[in-house]
C-alpha cells in the first residue's frame, strides 16, 4: 500500500510535504517561542536566549550523535554512560595533575573507544543495537560507580580555558554554545557533502544493497558509534567543567532525551530519513520547553508530563504528513 | 461471475495512469493482461478491486454497476488479487496463514483447530497439494507459499483471482503444478487474470489476452488468433524483429577463473572461467545453487575451499568491497531488497560504489557526481527527468537500468547478472541485452544466471547448467537446445543427449 502512495504521489504535494518536513520543526519552535513569550515576555530577553543555548548544548551535542546512529537504523542506549564514565576519567586525570585541556581531549577519545565497543558488539557480534548499548549502559554505569566509589570527583582546580569551558563566554556568547555550533557546522558537512555522510544514508536506507555496493558496512557503523561515544564525552567534558566535578550519577537518562531531540527533528527511527538540522530544532524545542516552563513557574513534575505530550504530538503530526 | 470494465480512467495527481479502459473477463476463462511496465495492468487491478477509486468509467459484475470501496470488500464478493509480493505471515504455520482474520471459533472465542484442519485439507487434496499444515510458512518454497494464497481464496470461495507475476520466482516444476491447478478452476468457472511478461506460458494456458499500453487497452484477442510478434508488436507499439540482438562477440584472454571452489550444502567443486568480451550463461533450476555461487564469488558468503583467479594473479575476496575493487560488479536477482536504495535518488544510487572518486578532498563535488550520472543515464537510456529523481518512483525496467549503471560506473572487468531482466518489460528487456553487447565489445566478462531459457540460449556464449550445486554441464551456443539445457538441469546424463 504504501509504495502505491509514494509512486504516484504527483509532484507538486511531493514538493509540499518535503518542504514541511523540512519545516515542520521549525515551524513548530517558532510557535512554542510566540507561546511562551506572550506568558512570559522576559522570555526573550537576551541574557534568557544566551542561557536557553548553553543549557541546550548538552543534549544537542548527544542529540547529534545519535542523528548519526538512527540514520543508519539504530539506537545508542549508552550515551548517558558514556558520558558520565568518560567524565570521571577525565576528572580523575585532571585531579593527579594532568593539563586540564589534554585530560578533555583523552577523556573524549576514551568516549570514542567506548562507542566503538558498542559498534563492534553490533557488528562483528551481530547483536541487535538496543540490547547492546542496553548491556554497554549498564557496564559503563557500573565502572563509573567502581571508579568514582559513589563519590563526586571534586577538587578539578582553577585552570582559566577548563572553567571557560562549561561557564565561560566569549564575545558575549556561552562557549558552551559556541562548541555546539561548530561542532553542528562540521557535522553538517559531513553528513551532507562527504562520502561518509552519504554512506551514513545509504546503510539506514538499504543496509543489503549498501554491502553490495562496496560500502564496507561494518566500518562505517564502528564509525558512528565512535562518534555518539566520542560526541557524548565531549558533552561530558562541559558538564564537568560546568559542575567543577565529576558526578558519579551524571547523564542519567540523558539518551532519552538525545533521542526525543532527533524524533522530534523529524528523522526516522527506522533509518536512512532525516536531518541534523532537524536535530538541532528538536534540542532547542526540548531546552525552550524547559527554560519556558521554568521562567512559567510549572513544576518540574508537571514540565515532564508536557514534555512527553509535545513528543507525541510531533509524532502524530509527522505520521499525517507522510500518510 | 461476469466482469465488464468500461472506459476507465484514473489519475494520481497530475499523473495520468488509465485513459480509457475497457476490459471484459467470463466465467471460467484464463485471461491474460500484457503490457509494458508502467502501462497501467496493477493499477486497473487495483481499481477493479478498490484499492483505488476510478476517476470515470464504469464496473459491471453480472450486469450490475459495482464498485468496491476496498480490496476486503471486493474479496467478500469474491474477487481475490494475488499480489507478486506474497501475502505471507512467514512465522505462522500453514494453518494460521490460511485462515488469517477468517479464523473458526467456538463460542467462548477459541480456536477451533479440528475444524480448520479438516477444511484446510480438503482444499489442499482438492488442488492436490501436500503441504504440511503445521510446517512454517516461512519455511516453504514460493511455489508452496503461492498455493497457500490460491487456497486461501477459494476458501473464502473465489470466483475470480488476479494473479500478478505468479511464476516469476517459481521452479519449473512448481509452474507446471501451478498451471494443473489453473486448469482445475477453470473446470470449476473459476476465472483467471493473469499477468505476466512470459509469452510462453501466456500461449500455453490463457484462453484470451488483453495488450494495454500507456494507460490504454490496445486489443483484446483469443489466444488461437494471435500470435507472440503480434503481441509484441502491440505492446511497444513498434516492431521488434527479434526478441535478442544480434550478437558478434570477440572472444579474448581468460578474465575470470574460478577453481574448485565449495560451500558444504550449497554447492561442490564449482571451477569454470569467463573471457573478455564472453557472457557465459548460468542455466539450472531454481534452489540449484546459481546465486549462492555467485554470492560466494562476489564475497559475501565464505567460501570453504577453492581459489578465484583474476587476469592470471589469485584475488583474495572475502568482501564485497574487495571484489568492487577488483572491478567485478553484481546485479542481484532482487533489485528492490538488495540492489537499490529506494528513497535515493538515481544519482545517490548510481555512485554509490564509486563515491570516493567525486571527493578527492574529502568533500563530494556535485558538479562532477551529476555530470558522471547524466552521461550514464544517458548511455544506458534511462527514462527520467532529471537525475534526482527518487530511484523507487521508477519502473522496473528503468530501476534494472540504474542498478546496471551503477556497476558501469566502476568500469567493470566482470559482471555477474542474476536474473537481469526479471520483471522487466519486452522493450527494456532488449535494451538490456544491448547493453550487454555493448559492454563485452569492450571487453567486460559477463557471467549471466537466468532462469529464462530462451534468454539464455539467445545471449550466451557458452552455457553451464548449474545441478544441485554442481555443474552437471557446457554447452557451446551453437550445440546448445532447451530440452539440452533442461536435461542437464534436471540431472540427465550428458550421453543421453548428446545423440
Amino acid at each position: 500500500m504504501k509504495s502505491v502512495n509514494e509512486g504516484t504521489q504527483p509532484l507538486k504535494t511531493n514538493y509540499l510535504s518535503t518542504m514541511t518536513q523540512k519545516l515542520g520543526p521549525l515551524l513548530g519552535l517558532l510557535l512554542l517561542f510566540v507561546i511562551v513569550s506572550i506568558l512570559n515576555p522576559n522570555f526573550l530577553e537576551p541574557l534568557n536566549l544566551l542561557n536557553l543555548l548553553r543549557q541546550v548544548s548538552i543534549n544537542a551535542l548527544i542529540a547529534f550523535g545519535m542523528t548519526f546512529v538512527i540514520l543508519t537504523g539504530g539506537i545508542d542506549l549508552s550515551v548517558g554512560a558514556i558520558l558520565a564514565l568518560s567524565s570521571a576519567l577525565t576528572a580523575g586525570m585532571i585531579v593527579s595533575g594532568m593539563d586540564p585541556m589534554i585530560a578533555i581531549i583523552i577523556g573524549c577519545l576514551l568516549g570514542g573507544m567506548m562507542g566503538m565497543v558498542n559498534g563492534l558488539l553490533i557488528t562483528k557480534g551481530k547483536m541487535a543495537p538496543f540490547i547492546a548499548t542496553l548491556a554497554t549502559m549498564t557496564i559503563f554505569r557500573g565502572l563509573t560507580l567502581v571508579y568514582t566509589g559513589g563519590n563526586p570527583i571534586t577538587g578539578l582546580g582553577e585552570n582559566v580555558l577548563f572553567q571557560l569551558f562549561g561557564k565561560g563566554y566569549f564575545l558575549g556568547i556561552p562557549v558552551p554554545a559556541i562548541t555546539m555550533m561548530v561542532t553542528f557546522a562540521v557535522l553538517y558537512i559531513i553528513l551532507h557533502k562527504t562520502p561518509f555522510g552519504r554512506k551514513a544514508y545509504a546503510i539506514g536506507g538499504n543496509e543489503k544493497a549498501s554491502l553490495i555496493s562496496g560500502i564496507k558496512v561494518p566500518r562505517v557503523k564502528v564509525m558512528i558509534y565512535g562518534l555518539s561515544g566520542l560526541l557524548a564525552a565531549l558533552a561530558g567534558a562541559i558538564l564537568t567543567s560546568r559542575l567543577n566535578s565529576a558526578q558519579p550519577t551524571a547523564g542519567t537518562s540523558y539518551e532519552l532525551d538525545a533521542i526525543a531531540a532527533v524524533v522530534l527533528g523529524g528523522t526516522s527511527l527506522t533509518g536512512g530519513k532525516g536531518r541534523i538540522f532537524g536535530t538541532l530544532i528538536g534540542a532547542l524545542i526540548i531546552g525552550t520547553l524547559n527554560n519556558g516552563l521554568n521562567m512559567l513557574g510549572v513544576s518540574s513534575f508537571y514540565q515532564m508530563v508536557v514534555k512527553g505530550v509535545v513528543i507525541i504530538i510531533a509524532v502524530l503530526l509527522d505520521r499525517k504528513k507522510t500518510a | 461471475m461476469k466482469i465488464s470494465m468500461e472506459n476507465i480512467y484514473k489519475a494520481f495527481g497530475t499523473n495520468q495512469v488509465l485513459t480509457g479502459v475497457d476490459f471484459e473477463l467470463v466465467a471460467g476463462e484464463v485471461h491474460a493482461l500484457m503490457g509494458e511496465n508502467g502501462a497501467g495492468k496493477s493499477t486497473l487491478m487495483n481499481v477493479l478491486t478498490g484499492l483505488h477509486s476510478l476517476d470515470k468509467g464504469s464496473i459491471i459484475i453480472d450486469g450490475k454497476e459495482t464498485y468496491f470501496a476496498s480490496p476486503k470488500e471486493a474479496e467478500r464478493a469474491g474477487i481475490t488479487f494475488i499480489h507478486q509480493e506474497l501475502n505471507i505471515w512467514p512465522e505462522m504455520t500453514v494453518l494460521d496463514n490460511l485462515f488469517i482474520g477468517k479464523e473458526l471459533k467456538s463460542a467462548f472465542g477459541l480456536l477451533k483447530t479440528k475444524e480448520m484442519k479438516t477444511l484446510a485439507k480438503e482444499q489442499f487434496d482438492k488442488l492436490a497439494v501436500s503441504i504440511p499444515l503445521d510446517k512454517e510458512a516461512g519455511a516453504c518454497s514460493v511455489g508452496e507459499q503461492q498455493m497457500i494464497e490460491i487456497a486461501k481464496a477459494l476458501m473464502t470461495d473465489a470466483k475470480i483471482i488476479i494473479m500478478d507475476e505468479p511464476t516469476a520466482a517459481l521452479t519449473e516444476r512448481e509452474i507446471e503444478k501451478l498451471f494443473q491447478v489453473i486448469a482445475s478452476l477453470k473446470k470449476d468457472g473459476v476465472s483467471i487474470v493473469y499477468i505476466s511478461h512470459r509469452m510462453e506460458e501466456i500461449f500455453a494456458i490463457c484462453d484470451r489476452i488483453t495488450v494495454m499500453r500507456d494507460g490504454k487497452t490496445v486489443d483484446t484477442k483469443a489466444i488461437p488468433e494471435t500470435s507472440f510478434d503480434e503481441v509484441v508488436k502491440k505492446m511497444v507499439g513498434r516492431e521488434l524483429t527479434d526478441r535478442f540482438p544480434q550478437r558478434d562477440s570477440k572472444i579474448g584472454e581468460t578474465v575470470l577463473e574460478v577453481k574448485g571452489i565449495s560451500k558444504a550444502g550449497v554447492f561442490q567443486d564449482v571451477s569454470f572461467s569467463v573471457r573478455s568480451g564472453e557472457i557465459v550463461g548460468f542455466s539450472g533450476l531454481m534452489g540449484a545453487g546459481r546465486t549462492e555461487i555467485m554470492r560466494a564469488i562476489f564475497g559475501l558468503d565464505k567460501l570453504d575451499i577453492g581459489e578465484i583467479w583474476l587476469n592470471g594473479e589469485r584475488a583474495v575476496i572475502k568482501k564485497p568491497e574487495q571484489a568492487v575493487r577488483l572491478g567485478i560488479g553484481f546485479i542481484t536477482e532482487d533489485r528492490k531488497d538488495e540492489g537499490l536504495i529506494l528513497d535515493f535518488s538515481i544519482k545517490e544510487n548510481m555512485v554509490l560504489p564509486t563515491l570516493y572518486s567525486f571527493a578527492p578532498k574529502g568533500i563530494i563535488n556535485e558538479k562532477s557526481e551529476l555530470d558522471f550520472v547524466n552521461m550514464l543515464i544517458k548511455r544506458l537510456t534511462v527514462k527520467t527527468q532529471s537525475a534526482e529523481t527518487r530511484v523507487g518512483n521508477l519502473s522496473g525496467g528503468n530501476q534494472q537500468k540504474v542498478v546496471i549503471a551503477k556497476w558501469v560506473g566502476i568500469g567493470p572487468k566482470v559482471l555477474i547478472l542474476d536474473e537481469p531482466t526479471r520483471g522487466v518489460d519486452v522493450g527494456a528487456k532488449r535494451e538490456i541485452y544491448q547493453l550487454m553487447n555493448e559492454l563485452t565489445s569492450r571487453g567486460v566478462a559477463i557471467i549471466m544466471v537466468s532462469s529464462e531459457l530462451p534468454e539464455v540460449l539467445g545471449m550466451s556464449d557458452r552455457i553451464l547448467v548449474v545441478h544441485e550445486g554442481k555443474i552437471s554441464g557446457e554447452l557451446a551456443r551453437a550445440e546448445a537446445t532447451q530440452e539440452k539445457i533442461m536435461t542437464l538441469a534436471t540431472g540427465g546424463l550428458e550421453h543421453e543427449i548428446s545423440e
